[in-house]
């Protein structure tokens, strides 16, 4: 079997202490320090460049850190596998020939094991998770046939698939129309009773404040972290985006962080 | 209808046309399969270089056997596992670009087997077998080489098949499931490697890309599912191997060039097919 770990139920199912990241000298997380509980649902906010996907890449145990320590329930990332990182869409091959039940597959070979083929029991959970995010009909779908909102639902399927009890969403919301974004998030809030806790990068702060218990606002350095009340200030969002933001007046009569350009420009590669 | 079956059979009367028969289907069936996994991922510049790495190897095999060819295929074996997991650790530095630093050593290692060739005085046919294949001259201890080599790249990609799908189609997502990627990264390498030594003789150095690329790159545009990719590369390549010996046999063209032109030709006909269907 791939490793698997058992959780320790007392510890938080995220800590992070004091990490740091530099690529090629440049410094893109600077002393982190937060933690998580079990079933939270946070939405990461900064400027493109603010270290999004990074912290996202650490926690998950795919990229080392510099300085600092991330524990999962307890011990470290690389030991478990139930953290699901979802990609931007923009860096998934949607041409590659496998169909949305394949892809959804992946997220059970670690549960599967070595030499061993998908049974009756993989394809159900498979078709389980699928009906789950309300795409059972497109399972035999050409992942390219999907739209947006089917994509990121598709993988929100494989991490159930995967049994996650981390999910991290890289700018789900991005290049999707108003109702798929709503559809999308009103489906993460359905997965509140899986238990998932789940941490969503993404540039509209007032989705944030409405469906996410808190926001971390982050520019590097975590600016500010907590509900979104006295997170979104004004002050707090000077200090963030700086000179790059434009307020407009909300529905619910908070700020609007313009900023929707999508390149971060720091993704990396694992070879 | 007879005449037709006469000359289907015609070149089968002769031994080595049957050995060169079964040898170019089965390098064909191999060279597909691990194929679909080097157009997916975008390997085809590495395909290349592996294949041209190998020269000075055979070479030096050659030097040393004094000519004998059965011999020949474990030098190339071993040289393309080290070329492979060489080429596989130069792409992880940072200093050059992976293409300008794959591009050096493989041209470099080529040229020095070309030196190494040439220091024998009649070197020309036996080099041209190198780059462009003989497989004509495929003799049985050669065949069954083949049979066992090709059967075990074959079951290593049935026992790993969710793996490498996994670390091709995401690879993020098999770091964070904790699969061995390392290992399955290498794993991949290596059995290119052991494809292109099964290909030597088949097509040469020279032409192996193409056995590797085109007929999974045919699959490619005509489906969308993994499976039936690599059921029609291995169907393509095949064919190409039959074709193109016949070809070779009427025609008097050199095999190998004859089987990648064959495959060359099924590539576009579904090109044109794809881009017909389009209209």
């Amino acid at each position: 079997m791939y490793p698997h770990i058992s959780h320790q139920k007392d510890k938080p199912i995220l800590d992070v202490r004091g990490v740091s990241v530099r690529y090629n000298g440049r410094v893109a997380l600077d002393d982190i320090n937060f933690h998580l509980h079990v079933g939270e649902r946070v939405a990461v906010v900064g400027p493109n460049g603010a270290g999004k996907s990074t912290l996202f890449k650490v926690v998950s145990g795919v990229l080392p850190s510099n300085a600092g320590v991330v524990t999962v329930s307890g011990s470290e990332p690389t030991v478990h596998s139930c953290i699901a990182y979802i990609p931007q869409r923009s860096q998934v091959d949607w041409n590659f020939p496998v169909s949305v039940a394949d892809v959804v597959m992946m997220g059970r070979s670690a549960k599967l094991g070595p030499f061993n083929w998908p049974r009756k029991r993989d394809w159900d959970f498979v078709n389980q998770a699928l009906k789950t995010v309300e795409i059972g009909d497109l399972s035999n779908r050409q992942i390219s046939q999907l739209s947006g909102g089917q994509q990121q639902r598709m993988f929100i399927a494989r991490a159930l698939a995967q049994e996650a009890e981390l999910m991290l969403m890289d700018e789900p919301l991005t290049g999707l129309d108003t109702p798929a974004q709503e559809g999308l998030l009103d489906l993460l809030d359905t997965l509140r009773e899986q238990k998932v806790t789940v941490m969503v990068a993404t540039h509209d702060l007032e989705q944030a404040a409405k469906h996410f218990d808190r926001i971390m606002l982050l520019n590097k350095k975590i600016v500010a972290f907590g509900e979104a009340a006295v997170v979104l200030h004004s002050d707090n969002l000077l200090h963030a985006y700086g000179g790059r933001f434009r307020t407009v007046e909300g529905k619910s009569g908070l700020l609007t962080v313009d900023d929707s350009c999508c390149d971060e420009g720091e993704h990396d590669h694992i070879h | 209808m007879i005449t037709f079956i006469n000359w289907l059979v015609e070149p089968l009367k002769y031994e080595f046309m049957m050995r060169g028969m079964i040898a170019a289907i089965l390098v064909g069936i191999v060279c597909a399969i691990v194929g679909t996994y080097v157009v997916l991922r975008g390997m085809a510049f590495f395909g290349d270089a592996l294949a041209h790495t190998i020269l000075p190897g055979i070479a030096i095999g050659y030097l040393i056997t004094g000519g004998a060819r059965d011999t020949l295929f474990w030098w190339a074996l071993g040289t393309a596992i080290i070329a492979a997991l060489g080429i596989g650790a130069i792409s992880k530095q940072a200093e050059i670009k992976e293409d300008t630093a794959i591009g050096i050593i493989f041209a470099g290692m080529f040229a020095l087997g070309i030196a190494l060739i040439s220091t024998v005085r009649s070197y020309a046919v036996d080099l041209s077998h190198f780059l462009f294949g003989d497989v004509l001259g495929v003799s049985t201890q050669s065949l069954w080489l083949i049979i066992i080599f090709g059967a075990i790249v074959l079951l290593t990609i049935a026992a790993f098949y969710k793996e490498f799908l996994t670390l091709s189609f995401d690879p993020i997502l098999a770091a964070t499931l904790r699969l061995p990627v390392n290992l399955l990264n290498n794993l991949l390498l290596g059995l290119i490697a052991v494809t292109v030594a099964v290909s030597l003789q088949t097509v040469g150095v020279a032409l192996m890309v193409a056995m590797l690329v085109t007929p999974a790159a045919t699959a490619y545009l005509l489906t969308q599912r993994l499976p039936v990719m690599m059921a029609l590369a291995a169907f393509f390549a095949g064919m190409a191997g039959v074709i193109g010996l016949y070809l070779s046999y009427y025609l008097s063209i050199a095999s190998g060039a004859a089987i990648v032109l064959t495959a060359t030709v099924f590539f576009m006909l579904a090109f044109l097919w794809k881009r017909m269907k389009r209209i």
